[in-house]
């Protein structure tokens, strides 16, 4: 089967955070790239990414945090998307974390977590092959 | 240069670029066909009397200390006193960053300089549900007095200056800073410091504001006016460059949106009925010390001499005061990199050295872990002494400004100006700063440069040591810093603490008189320091002016 849709992508920013220098960066990157982005804009409760994410019906959500919130805020997230019974969409977050906060990131369900320094090429190019991983592009 | 000099020179580049140019080019071709600055300009090869002609030697560049500050604020500059060291510091509660400027006084740093957590710089109080995983998490939290007072506990208020970056919330915070230092017996006109309280780049890049861009602009007047009244020694505003650059921009964005919102405080200020050379003198700025050594000199020193021209002919300012540019300056915390993060010291080494020649007044070097974290003491430490370094071992502070006279600086600073009067002309077509803010005119700018620079990392047209290039396959860990987890409890406690033991009934009459203040047009400082000294938290006070001013959304730009 051939990929026929756009991947859709939600870059979200969670929390109070301003810094959106990398988020905006990631969203052109990936519209370069192909993929149809939606971004969320500031300060964006779990609550209104789970909604944004379920009303354009992305296949992929992207969270950037710089304030060191994601100990509360991903978890929530999550939280919210599974009582959705969306674990299907893929999660990556992009932003500033310690390394020792990585593994739990990535139990929570994240497949990817990119810091200060990552190459958009390779965001884009995990987001295919995680997608393509999983069949299908919804539609 | 006379022109007989300048011809006689010219006939000598012309030979050089026949002969011995020529010749080396062939031999050994050049490593790219062209070299760029950190902001993608052109740089040319090689600089000579020919790219200075026309920069006037008295008007353009002149002397330290005198108009146009080309060459420095002061005659002496740091032969006489070394620039401030003021390293920006908070984390988790009062105590906790209390110990750390305690730490920092003790190392040999000169000012204080606080870091509010996110919660704060909002408005909320620690206990909001909107603040959820925020608390102390990129500074210190403040809800009322009481934790202000914790704050400064036994900090000596009345030798060190005490900068504060806060903006929508500003002269809530202020006020309770000048509170905190009369109940110690320290009066208003003996306090020094400053209040960044720059909301105009919150809309362009930090995007910390809560209200529209009109009565946020109020407000800062109400500041603005206030200190010029009461508090001499303060600096109201620190129009900063600094979030803009972060953000993105260019060395010549960062100069031009900087000093563009400083005209626009200067407008409302004058607007407000108060005389420029009453106010202007106590207006300071704060630039970002980014990767590219020569261009960032230059961009402090156009940045002088902008400010000191329109300060004196545009808006009429008698007072020289009111035209000398005075500066802090923090190295480039974006340019700091998670892959081998100890390199990040020499970064910072080499930042700092542009901001001392560049002729800075204050400085805050970034710690090496600050991609990863808030920076440990240890880091902090070693930030701290790179200033040192550079004040005591360099010699760079030896004679002022050092780079005055470069064939190179002075037309890169020549170039930063042209630069900036285009950009001023681009944001005067679209109405001024604030329609220029609500089209999306900053944010696009900037939002374009970011991508640009990306760009240029991925396709290695620009090396980062470490990230792009000379990459190390396993991660080099470092130690960060570990907050008190209990901290978040202990604040909960105090603010139920506050709001049981303070008199309500005062607190409600004096939220009262805000709203009704706010509602008019009378100056709010005195509103705020009544409702401060009964003990009104941040998030009341700010609630309040939500109430009255309603919340900004901005356009979203990508």
């Amino acid at each position: 089967m051939t990929e026929t849709k756009k991947i859709r992508v939600l870059i979200a920013k969670p929390g109070l955070d301003g810094h959106d220098r990398g988020a905006k960066v990631v969203a052109r990157a990936l519209r370069d790239a192909g993929m149809e982005v939606i971004y969320t804009g500031l300060r964006q409760t779990p609550e209104m990414i789970v909604e944004a994410a379920l009303q354009e019906d992305v296949d992929c959500i992207g969270l950037s945090i710089l304030s060191n919130a994601h100990g509360a805020l991903f978890p929530r997230i999550v939280e919210l998307l599974t009582g959705e019974g969306r674990n299907d969409i893929l999660l990556f977050a992009g932003g500033i974390f310690p390394d020792e906060d990585v593994p739990e990131i990535k139990r929570l369900g994240f497949r990817g977590v990119f810091g200060p320094g990552s190459d958009t090429r390779d965001i884009a190019a995990f987001i295919r092959t995680e997608i393509a991983a999983r069949g299908p592009v919804r539609g | 240069m006379s022109q007989t000099t300048l011809d006689r020179f010219r006939h000598s580049l012309a030979a050089w670029e026949a002969g011995p140019l020529r010749k080396s080019l062939e031999r050994l071709p050049e490593r790219s066909p062209s070299f760029i600055t950190a902001s993608s300009e052109p740089v040319a090869r090689l600089y000579t009397p020919v790219d200075v002609d026309g920069i006037d030697p008295v008007d353009d560049i002149g002397l330290p200390g005198v108009y146009p500050y080309t060459r420095g604020a002061h005659p002496t500059l740091h032969r006489s006193k070394l620039w401030t060291m003021r390293m920006f510091a908070g984390f988790g509660t009062a105590e906790e960053t209390n110990a750390r400027f305690r730490y920092l006084l003790n190392q040999g740093q000169t000012g204080l300089s606080v870091a509010f957590d996110l919660p704060t710089l909002y408005g909320y109080d620690s206990d909001a549900p909107e603040t959820l995983g925020e608390f102390g998490k990129c500074g210190v939290a403040i809800c009322s007095l009481a934790d202000m007072e914790a704050l400064l506990d036994g900090l000596p208020l009345d030798q060190v200056t005490t900068s504060m970056t806060i903006n929508s919330p500003a002269a809530i915070i202020w006020a309770m800073y000048i509170a905190a230092a009369e109940k110690r017996g320290i009066p208003l006109a003996k306090l020094g410091g400053t209040l960044q309280n720059d909301i105009l780049k919150e809309y362009i890049a930090q995007k910390e504001f809560i209200f529209p861009p009109r009565p946020s602009m109020r407000l800062v007047t109400d500041t603005i006016e206030f200190g010029a009244r009461e508090m001499p020694l303060w600096n109201t505003v620190s129009i900063s460059g600094y979030h803009i650059r972060e953000a993105g921009a260019t060395a010549a964005q960062e100069l031009a949106f900087t000093l563009a919102d400083g005209f626009e405080y200067v407008r409302w200020a004058i607007a407000r009925g108060l005389d420029v050379d009453a106010f202007a003198p106590r207006l300071s700025f704060f630039f970002n010390a980014h990767n590219d050594f020569f261009e960032e000199i230059a961009k402090y020193r156009a940045a002088r001499r902008i400010w000191a021209r329109e300060m004196r002919h545009t808006f009429g300012a008698k007072n020289e005061r009111s035209w000398l540019m005075r500066t802090h300056a923090q190295t480039a915390g974006v340019s700091l990199t998670a892959q081998q993060p100890e390199i990040n010291v020499v970064r910072v080494a080499l930042q700092a050295m542009a901001a001392v020649l560049g002729g800075t007044q204050s400085l805050h070097t970034n710690s090496l872990d600050e991609a990863l974290a808030l920076p440990s003491e240890r880091s902090v430490q070693i930030a701290l002494r790179t200033q040192q370094i550079i004040a005591h071992e360099s010699g760079v502070t030896n004679t002022v400004d050092p780079l005055g006279g470069s064939y190179f600086v002075e037309a890169l600073t020549t170039r930063m100006e042209q630069d900036a009067y285009r950009m001023f002309g681009e944001i005067e077509a679209l109405g001024g700063v604030l329609p220029a803010i609500e089209h999306g005119y900053f944010q696009r700018e900037i939002a374009d440069s970011a991508a640009r620079y990306q760009h240029e990392i991925e396709q290695k047209r620009r090396i980062i040591v470490g990230v792009n290039d000379f990459t190390e396959a396993a991660p080099v860990r470092v130690p960060l810093l570990k907050m008190d987890r209990d901290g978040e409890r202990r604040q909960f406690e105090r603010l139920a603490r506050v709001k049981r033991e303070r008199d309500n009934g005062a607190v409600q009459s004096r939220l009262a008189a805000l709203r009704a203040g706010a509602q008019g047009s009378a100056n709010l400082m005195p509103f705020l320091l009544d409702a401060v000294n009964a003990y009104a938290t941040l998030q009341e006070m700010m609630d309040v002016l939500r109430g009255v001013f309603g919340v900004y959304q901005e356009p979203v730009i990508l």
